[in-house]
């Protein structure tokens, strides 16, 4: 096997402190911005992926970036490198001015009012040293574990289109020249496997995975195989319905991406621009009385959690949908200042650019019924294991994607379904949320239960 | 100087010698493999955008780096430095080889410049030499358009993105190849709103050109008033039929139907490993004889071209389906190696952070008999989708499904309502069987399409002439 090989916890080089990021909004401020925002980020990754009991490819990387952000009365303009050598830097900087000068003024733009910046930073314990020190080896033998365990679900398992382990450990920096700077670390990691499985002739293939950043609360290889395996084998023999208005259950996986879309419609940047079907409901029942919807950046060890935000304000608990009425939306500091209102912590940046409005840790509030008991209420309707295609269009929330499942007959999964769009209306659709389901696992940022749509159209 | 831009650059600003590419493939190799290749790349980035008449974001990004990649068998090392340096480039070369452990000893062939064969982008002054304020005209210039055209237009967002990339790949089989890589588009969204009836269109277009053809050949101001046309358009729109029906696609970006339904599944790593629902299909029937699928990376200043690919393999016209048979697969070094069938000049991926993949260029169905008015004229009731937004596909069970932005009824052979957004879904190998008819008016898409697979963005192009399907499920909500 490849020699023991381990990676650290990033250590900050000369160029790579909050020093330097201080002294380079600074510097920008000498040259002639009035304000300036340094954003330094450092990432050391691996990634080993496996198929049929061997390694297929191995990777590991060391990156680091700046990005700074300039505003000049209200100009703003932003740049990034990768080379933090005195001259590319210097000449970046003064690139910055220059371009900052041919934009527009916007009164919204600028930095956070100071008295609004994380003064001290939660501990969230974000960081996990065992993914560091894990040996190359062990992180195969995970990815080999949770394939082993699917090959042998079943003998109809015969290929896999993918599957690994990958870890994270990343470090990030935020500087601006009001004062502000202070960092964090962080690590993930995940585990995934892609089986395909064969009857009649017909392949089908599903994937299961697990990520968190604590290696402790990793699921194990042994049961992240053996869900794919379920998965992948519950597709077999699918085929298609008829045309059809019928109850519709999400399971967890893709009742996130329905989460997701809801994420859209109402982050600040689509409400202040009107391209949202929820723009101007503030205070309003937009959901059915089930669904509470709730933002938080600060739970521990969470993958969506961070001490601050992308502007540095201190990340909270934001109710976005209360009792299935709007109650506020998620913004950064200049979606706040369009809307009249006050940032709610979710900037989200990347080196360049101006920032815009992430998620913390996003998810519906779950409800009383096990996910066995919604689809026992249901006589007859499809159950939606997965969703492919982009057709939802959050601006008036019409929503048509193509989708695979079971059908369900008198509260039982009875055949496997393949063939059919499900299409409705996100309006009609969160209003007609009628089961919340009891199994939420933050298995990612944007995580909801299983959910039970009253009522959408199935065409095949 | 070896009168290859993309080489030169190289040698210029990092003061890299033939010799030390040498040794640094022996390095990647010191422990074994058949196979190490270096990739280096420098790029810069450009973006201005607009938004409620204002420029509200400029923005500049450089990076740099080297990717160094060790295959043995069909095993793949792979690792990368942002410090484009002897040491660092080294380490990252003994990263990679340790997955050869030890295996077979393979020499490094000292590197020699491939020949160049294509020069399929010379532009004049590249999008990203241009001023920032020529570009800003630019995209004012779409938005003062889209407002100009109904006064119900009451968002538009405009940006122009370019970019420029120096490439370099040198192989341990004595391969030294180089590019320049210009990239632009200009994109459009529109939100009209009547009365809280809000509609959204979307247009643009660019490709590997030069900041002239803004100005000449696509003008910011027309992807504005389409952009504007169609949100317009939708106002009207009815609600989407629900189930199988008889679907005529329009000239152009409705080619994505091309990228899901066949393209993906035609990629030879897939192939290879047997999870493509195409796997094993050579030489069969997968479309109607009227079908001719190419996939082709040497079409001049397009955006899904290429001179050479991310291996330093010169770019091809591939026919992938020919009069409805499977003729081909889109190949890289590693699946064509394996797969014993030649290179297609497929191999890329996103930046020196990946290592490359097979991969579409410009993928097209060529053009065939019918012209567009008898093929609408022959459809008794079928939909006619002529704008689309995003696709996808599951490549193993062939299920696919791409979304129609605009599109209008067909009823007794006439044009008549427009109906809301709905996806069209369909399975791979099936799907072309039913193209009963292929127009005689083959157009490209107008340049801004951008395709993943994982986890990894390329530019890429898609064409098609009119075509008709005699049946594909339309996901609407009207039973």
């Amino acid at each position: 096997m490849t020699p023991r090989r381990t990676f650290k916890e990033p250590k900050m080089d000369l160029s790579f402190s909050k020093q330097f990021a201080v002294d380079l909004a600074r510097e920008a401020v000498v040259r002639g911005a009035t304000a300036a925002e340094v954003m330094l980020r450092h990432r050391v990754e691996f990634s080993v992926s496996v198929r049929l009991g061997e390694v297929e490819t191995l990777k590991e990387s060391m990156d680091r970036g700046f990005g700074l952000r300039v505003l000049l009365d209200g100009k703003q303009a932003s740049v990034s490198g990768s080379d933090f050598s005195k001259d590319s830097v210097s000449s970046l900087i003064q690139e910055a001015i220059e371009m900052a000068r041919v934009t527009s003024p916007d009164d919204s733009a600028g930095l956070p009012e100071p008295a609004e910046m994380a003064a001290s930073l939660a501990d969230l314990d974000l960081y996990d040293p065992d993914i560091s020190d894990l040996a190359t080896e062990e992180k195969i033998n995970l990815a080999l574990r949770a394939e082993m365990a699917a090959r042998e679900a079943s003998p109809k398992i015969v290929n896999f289109d993918g599957g690994g382990f990958d870890s994270r450990a990343g470090a990030m920096v935020l500087a601006n020249s009001q004062g502000f700077v202070a960092e964090y670390s962080g690590t993930s990691c995940s585990i995934s496997t892609v089986p395909v499985a064969l009857d009649n002739e017909r392949m089908q293939r599903d994937y299961w995975y697990d990520c968190r950043r604590k290696l402790r609360d990793m699921d194990s290889p042994e049961s992240i195989g053996a869900e794919a395996a379920r998965r992948t084998l519950r597709k077999l023999g699918a085929r298609t319905v008829k045309n059809q208005s019928v109850p519709v259950v999400f399971e967890p996986n893709v009742a996130k991406e329905l989460l997701g879309d809801i994420f859209h419609a109402v982050s600040g940047e689509s409400i202040f621009r009107k391209a949202s079907f929820l723009v101007g409901q503030r205070g309003e029942q937009v959901a059915s009385p089930r669904l509470t919807v709730i933002d938080d950046g600060t739970l521990p060890t969470l993958l969506g959690s961070r001490p601050f935000d992308a502007e540095g304000l201190p990340t909270r608990r934001t109710v976005v949908i209360e009792d299935g009425v709007l109650a506020n939306y998620l913004l950064n500091t200049y979606t706040a200042k369009k809307l009249g209102l006050r940032s709610t912590g979710n900037a989200s940046r990347g080196l360049v650019g101006a920032p815009g409005v992430g998620v913390g840790n996003l998810f519906i509030q779950p409800g009383p019924d096990s996910p066995e008991q919604i689809i026992a209420s249901v006589r007859n309707g499809l159950y939606v294991t997965e969703l492919i295609g982009f057709g939802v269009n959050v601006v008036n929330g019409d929503y048509s994607r193509s989708a695979s499942g079971m059908w369900i007959q008198n509260g039982e999964l009875a055949f496997p379904v393949q063939g059919v769009t499900v299409a409705g209306n996100l309006k009609e659709m969160l209003n007609s949320i009628e089961m919340v389901g009891d199994d939420l696992d933050f298995r990612g940022s944007i995580v909801s239960p299983t959910l039970m749509i009253g009522r959408m159209t199935i065409s095949a | 100087m070896t009168n290859n831009k993309g080489i030169d650059f190289f040698s210029d600003r990092y003061g890299l010698t033939p010799g030390d590419i040498d040794k640094l493939l022996s390095i990647a190799l010191e422990k074994g493999g058949d196979f190490a290749d270096l990739y280096f790349e420098y790029r810069i980035r450009n973006g201005v955008s607009l938004d409620e008449q204002i420029i509200k974001s400029v923005t500049k990004s450089e990076s740099q780096g080297v990717g160094v990649r060790v295959t043995i068998g069909d095993k793949t090392g792979y690792a990368y430095t942002d410090l484009i340096a002897f040491d660092s480039i080294a380490a990252a070369a003994r990263t990679a080889g340790h997955i050869a452990r030890s295996g077979g000893l393979t020499g490094v062939t000292g590197v020699n410049v491939s020949p160049s064969s294509h020069n399929l982008y010379p532009v004049e002054t590249p999008v990203s030499a241009a001023s920032v304020s020529r570009k800003i005209a630019l995209v004012i210039e779409s938005d003062r358009a889209a407002r100009d055209y109904d006064r119900r237009i009451r968002e538009v967002q405009s940006s122009m993105a370019d970019e420029i990339k120096y490439v370099m790949i040198a192989s341990s089989d004595g391969g030294l190849a180089g590019d320049v890589q210009p990239l632009a588009r200009i994109g459009v969204l529109c939100i009209a709103d009547d009365d809280g009836n809000r509609q959204l269109g979307r247009s643009g277009g660019g490709g590997r050109i030069g900041i002239d053809f803004f100005e000449e050949q696509l003008r910011p101001g027309d992807c504005g008033t389409e952009a504007a046309r169609q949100a317009i358009g939708q106002l009207e729109a009815i609600d989407a039929p629900a189930g199988k029906m008889e679907v005529v696609l329009g000239p152009g970006w409705p080619g994505i139907l091309l990228h899901e339904a066949v393209g993906h599944g035609l990629e030879a790593d897939f192939n290879r490993k047997g999870t493509s629902a195409f796997s094993g299909m050579i030489g069969e029937r997968v479309a109607s004889e009227l079908c001719t699928v190419v996939d082709d990376g040497t079409i001049p200043s397009r955006r899904g071209s290429l001179n050479i690919d991310d291996e330093g393999e010169p770019t091809t016209r591939t026919v992938l389906i020919e009069n409805g048979v499977l003729r081909c697969y889109m190949n890289d070094r590693l699946n064509s190696r394996l797969m014993k069938t030649p290179r297609t000049g497929n191999g890329r991926r996103e930046s020196y952070k990946y290592m490359p993949l097979p991969r579409m260029t410009n993928t097209f169905m060529l053009s065939g008999p019918h012209s567009r008015e008898e093929i609408i004229r022959s459809v008794k009731r079928g939909l006619y989708a002529v704008q689309f937004g995003g696709g996808q596909v599951d490549i193993t069970s062939g299920e696919f499904a791409f979304s129609a932005s605009e599109a209008f009824l067909i009823e007794e052979g006439k044009i008549t309502t427009a109906v809301k957004g709905a996806t069209l879904r369909g399975n791979g190998p099936v799907a072309l069987k039913h193209v009963t008819a292929v127009g005689d008016d083959l157009q490209l898409d107008k340049g801004v399409g951008v395709c993943g697979k994982d986890g990894q963005n390329i530019p890429v192009g898609v064409g098609l002439p009119t075509i008709k399907i005699s049946e594909i499920t339309v996901g609407g909500t009207k039973l």
